[in-house]
């Protein structure tokens, strides 16, 4: 019995069934139509949550005041004052570290005529813009000269330009007040969006450190420094270089605390992967699930299929079909049922994946080895779920099969 | 002479156990049958003439005695074996004719063939086309079985036990189901069959068909109870003549 005929048996007897056969299929269909969809939409996410964070500058790192103890009070990290610009001028001589800048914050109210808008203005180094991959749009970035002069001058983020200018005047050469201090601005940042976590990444001001320091907040210590590494595999080397710098400027002795807490936007990262990945596996089990729904039709199909035909069973034996053609004949059966639904649910599943994106605009992609995963899976599942049955006919006594009513 | 036998049984003896009884379905048959005869196998219910047919269809083993068929012994085959000779050396016609539904008769015809691996596509395609010219379908050839009468559907059946040019052709009351016109025709058929040189055995339990074949052994509780040679069997052509035509 060559294969050539075995299929042909097959598809014939598929074929006198049709309603039968599609309804068995569907089963197939609609699991690994699931399973695509569902992994194309884990795996879309996980890709924009990447973008959005390397857009945000995949090699940052932040540096804040950590928290301590003092006299067995843990302190409030907000209100320790351990970070000095003497850190930020040192960290800025390290090779390891391809930007620095510091971060000293101020919110209250931006004016500008009669149109208000409550902000919060960052105190930050030109170096800031490379950091945070923000870009000037119109006008320009403050200078070192700037900074060294604690100058009045403001660089505007999209959000705050719509809320203080709504008339769409160009904001650059206006004079606007935060509290009671006069700022000119001198630049508009690109917008950027809201960020992952839903935060306007456009409500941004930013002015020289030396300024905020000094005219708005009279302080003497900064509260964070944010930096950048060289790239981003050697974001870990160049925190451990930071973490020795502050250590030693700090001088803590051995064993101590660190005064200071180090984040890399790689934790960060991994953090939100990891959540993404666990929404994955979920939507994956739930998919799979319905596929092995799918596998038991047929196993159930195909139970009805042998005793429905039993006496053709018996007449195939009686003219020669041996154990091993009548078993193939239902394995193949089962393995075209199943194939075939598994052809159909691919191209239902990336018909899904492009409705998903092009009507819902969630961000989707499809991956090849979730396609050969599931064509995988449903294979098995006809050769796992077809072969009892077909086993169960293949042992069929042909005397009684024949007579069989 | 012994290269013209084409079935040899010698004491062939099949018990069952049924629950707790062992019931002697054949208690030492034996006989010879050579090649180009039409025999007749007679009995009541209970005679053993199916489990005879079916020893004889090689579908199930004898408990003890031979069994020779073409010059093989078959009982000492395995299952997969006797499905081989099966397919090369016998064609079964049953009483319900068990043609597959929805298909046509060419396909019904040709279904034996797919299990042999030596005949291409061409080949049975033009033996399937020949096995239904030969009952008289060459007409019909696409027709599914279930827009056919019992006649030629029971027609289309014995082409397929033709298809494979066996042997022996073992019938299982093949004109059972048929009225007696239509049985008549069929019969008409086997005897042209056994005029052409074909070896036919004919199971029944209808003592009048007897008359037509050019042997009957008849059975009774698993033993042979007569064995005839016919020397003039009737025609059964010049009786399916003689009957009103229903279109009449």
């Amino acid at each position: 019995m060559n294969i050539t005929n075995l299929l042909k048996i097959a598809i014939k007897a598929l074929n006198n069934n049709k309603l039968r056969c599609f309804l068995t299929m569907l089963g197939i269909i609609i699991g690994v139509a699931a399973v695509i969809t569902m992994l194309a939409i884990g795996q879309g996410s996980k890709e924009s949550i990447r973008a959005q964070i390397s857009e945000m500058g995949s090699n940052m790192i932040m540096i804040h005041p950590g928290s301590m103890q003092r006299g067995g009070v843990r302190q409030n990290a907000d209100n320790m004052q351990t970070l000095k610009i003497a850190d930020y001028e040192a960290l800025r001589s390290l090779p390891a570290v391809a930007a620095v800048s510091p971060n000293v914050s101020a919110s209250g109210q931006i004016v500008n005529g009669n149109n208000n808008y409550p902000t919060s203005v960052s105190g930050v180094a030109p170096d800031y813009l490379d950091i945070r991959k923000l870009k000037v749009k119109d006008g320009s970035m403050f200078t070192p000269q700037d900074v060294k002069t604690a100058s009045k001058v403001c660089v505007l983020g999209k959000t705050v330009v719509d809320n203080l200018f709504p008339n769409g005047e160009d904001p650059i050469g206006h004079v606007v007040r935060f509290g009671s201090i006069p700022f000119t601005v001198i630049g508009v940042l690109e917008s950027k969006g809201t960020n992952s976590m839903g935060m306007d990444q456009d409500d941004v001001v930013l002015a020289p450190y030396t300024t905020v320091m000094k005219r708005i907040l009279s302080i003497d210590y900064i509260q964070g420094i944010f930096a950048s590494a060289t790239n981003e595999d050697d974001t870990d080397q160049a925190i451990s270089v930071i973490s020795d710098m502050l250590r030693s400027n700090h001088r803590l002795a051995e064993g101590a605390e660190d005064d200071f807490d180090i984040m890399s936007q790689q934790e960060l990262s991994e953090m939100m992967n990891s959540t993404s990945d666990m929404m994955t596996v979920l939507l994956a089990c739930v998919a799979g699930i319905s596929l092995l729904v799918g596998g038991i039709g047929i196993m159930n199909i195909m139970y009805v299929s042998v005793t429905e035909r039993t006496r053709e069973i018996g007449l195939r034996m009686s003219i020669g079909a041996r154990s091993i053609d009548i078993l193939s004949q239902f394995l193949i059966e089962s393995i075209i049922i199943s194939v075939s639904g598994g052809v159909i649910g691919v191209i239902l599943g990336l018909l899904a994946s492009w409705v998903i994106s092009t009507v819902v605009h969630w961000p989707v992609s499809v991956q090849a080895y979730s396609i050969i995963l599931s064509f995988v899976v449903c294979t098995l599942t006809g050769i796992f779920f077809g072969w009892y049955p077909a086993k169960k006919a293949s042992n069929l006594d042909p005397i009684e099969a024949i007579r069989f009513e | 002479m012994s290269d013209n036998i084409i079935i040899k049984i010698h004491d062939l003896r099949r018990n069952f156990q049924v629950g707790d009884e062992k019931v002697k379905a054949l208690r030492g048959v034996s006989f010879e049958i050579q090649k180009g005869e039409f025999v007749t196998i007679m009995g009541t219910s209970g005679s053993g003439k199916s489990t005879l047919l079916n020893t004889l269809g090689c579908l199930d083993t004898p408990t003890s005695g031979e069994y020779i068929l073409d010059g093989v012994a078959v009982q000492s085959m395995s299952k997969n074996q006797r499905a081989v000779i099966r397919n090369r050396k016998i064609g079964f016609i049953f009483q319900n004719y068990n043609l597959l539904p929805k298909t046509t008769a060419l396909e019904n015809v040709e279904l034996p063939l797919l299990y042999n691996p030596e005949v291409g596509a061409a080949e049975r395609h033009r033996r399937a086309k020949e096995a239904l010219e030969a009952v008289g379908l060459g007409d019909r050839l696409n027709h599914k079985s279930n827009q056919m009468s019992g006649g030629q559907q029971q027609r289309v059946a014995i082409a397929r036990a033709l298809v494979n040019n066996p042997v022996i052709i073992l019938a299982d009351e093949a004109t059972g189901n048929l009225d007696t016109r239509t049985s008549f025709s069929i019969l008409t058929l086997f005897q042209q069959l056994h005029a052409r040189g074909r070896t036919i055995i004919f199971v029944t339990h209808n003592p009048e068909l007897a008359q037509y074949s050019s042997r009957n052994i008849v059975l009774r509780d698993g033993k042979i109870i007569d064995d005839t040679i016919n020397p003039s069997p009737l025609s059964a052509k010049e009786v399916y003549e003689s009957l009103p035509n229903d279109n009449d």
